[in-house]
């Protein structure tokens, strides 16, 4: 085994052939690396997004390449969450409760327009971006994206765990929502995340 | 009638192999003479029989779309043994009444016929339930209950069926609901969340999966009161 670090972690070199059988690293360097290379993800396919999710896990793309082959159907023993699909309000709840089923660490990964941003549907059924349930750390823009889309935000997930430092003490922290209403951000910045963009405000129109 | 007779469909009907109509008028052309056979039937109740695009539509009094429906289901001369789709429509103009919509196909005579019957918007949207002829009618009443309020009097269980228990924004589908529902986002998402996920089943469905006696003690009290969803 040859570990290397990158060249800003300044640390690790282990020579195999000078059969010492010792390394010296950085404890997170190694936690993060062993972290970033097994993330087991927590498949949330709800929409024409979960195909595009199966062929990147398909034999063409091969997220195994990147250690994800092991879909977690059991929020128990899942890493990342990959919400590849809309969100109808009905599922928020859902959607809530399997992300506080995971354990620590944990991260999540939103896939495609709607699940970002509600997408097309600016409509009274569908949530607009699940970062309004719960916290993303990766968008990944596209209707659908292609698996190519998928893998690159995959890799930016696994350059955030890498950059995770164990001097930031709030960077395992649950949300804690609102008792009352169960927000974790305040109700005005769901308002205005939820505001219409581009030309959609003409869809505002009602009666007869 | 038997119950399980045999019906010879497809290729191998007596009519022999279906044939896919061409060049049909808009408006016109020969109706299913199961069209005229409830005209003769109901008389009064059937006013109105149109055929567009080769389609039969027939009108028939709400009062008696019931009593219509049961015939063309046990009428030796009729059987129509399949409840397609039960729908509703909506036009923009207000003076137009609310339509309810049967899609009924006969698999032994390979006939299709569109029941219609016209609700005022006045009145209380209300009109015999044919869950008693056709069990397929259930989740098709209940979509149609959910999405525009119009409540099938003698359903066993008519509930919302796409949106949650306790929406309360009204029925998506009219034509006087604004796109964007009528609460603000952060509302609508603080009902959403409101939700008990768990707690979407009825009492009946819980108890024919015999998941009932599993579930916690807590969520057995809770239904028992009556409680569906949270909130």
């Amino acid at each position: 085994m040859g570990l290397t670090a990158p060249a800003e972690h300044r640390t690790v070199e282990y020579v195999p052939e000078s059969q010492e059988g010792w390394a010296v690293t950085r404890l997170d360097f190694l936690v993060n690396w062993a972290r970033a290379n097994s993330l087991w993800p927590m498949p949330f396919g709800t929409a024409c997004c979960a195909i595009e999710f199966m062929a990147t896990a398909a034999s063409d793309f091969d997220l195994a390449r990147f250690g994800m082959e092991r879909m977690s159907y059991s929020p128990r023993q899942a890493d990342v969450l990959i919400c590849a699909g809309r969100v109808p309000f009905k599922l928020a709840p859902i959607i809530r409760r399997i992300w506080q089923q995971m354990p620590q660490p944990k991260w999540c990964i939103s896939m495609g327009a709607c699940a970002s941003t509600g997408g097309m549907f600016d409509n009274y059924a569908v949530v607009q971006g699940i970062d309004t349930i719960i916290p993303v750390d990766v968008y990944v823009p596209g209707c659908p994206p292609r698996p190519e889309g998928l893998i690159y935000g995959i890799r930016m997930l696994q350059e955030k765990v890498k950059n995770e430092r164990m001097s930031d003490t709030r960077i395992r922290d649950e949300i804690e929502p609102d008792p009352s209403s169960q927000f974790y951000i305040p109700p005005s910045v769901i308002d205005e995340l939820g505001e219409p963009f581009g030309n959609s405000v003409n869809q505002t129109r009602s009666g007869l | 009638m038997s119950q399980f007779e045999v019906v010879q469909t497809g290729a191998s009907a007596p009519g022999g192999p279906p044939v896919t109509q061409k060049n049909l008028p808009h408006r016109g052309g020969e109706a299913n003479p199961s069209a005229k056979a409830l005209q003769d039937k109901f008389r009064s109740a059937v006013t109105r029989v149109e055929v567009i695009w080769g389609e039969t539509i027939v009108y028939v009094d709400p009062t008696a779309v019931h009593e219509a429906i049961r015939w063309l289901h046990n009428d030796p001369s009729q059987r129509y043994d399949f409840l397609s789709d039960v729908t509703a429509v909506e036009y923009r103009d207000a003076e137009i009444p609310i339509e309810v919509v049967w899609h009924l196909r006969s698999l032994p005579f390979r006939r299709f016929l569109r029941i219609k019957s016209q609700l005022e918007k006045g009145a209380p949207l209300e009109i015999d339930s044919v869950y008693d002829i056709y069990r397929a009618a259930d989740w098709l009443e209940r979509e149609c209950y959910d999405m525009f309020g119009i409540r099938f009097v003698g359903h066993p269980d008519l509930r919302r069926l796409l949106m949650w228990e306790s929406y309360k924004e009204g029925y998506p589908l009219r034509k006087d609901f604004p796109l964007r529902g009528r609460f603000s986002r952060s509302e609508q998402l603080r009902q959403a969340l409101a939700q008990n996920p768990e707690a979407r089943y009825s009492m009946e469905e819980l108890t024919i999966a015999d998941a009932f006696a599993e579930l916690p003690e807590d969520m057995r009290e809770r239904l028992n009161k009556g409680e569906r969803t949270g909130e």
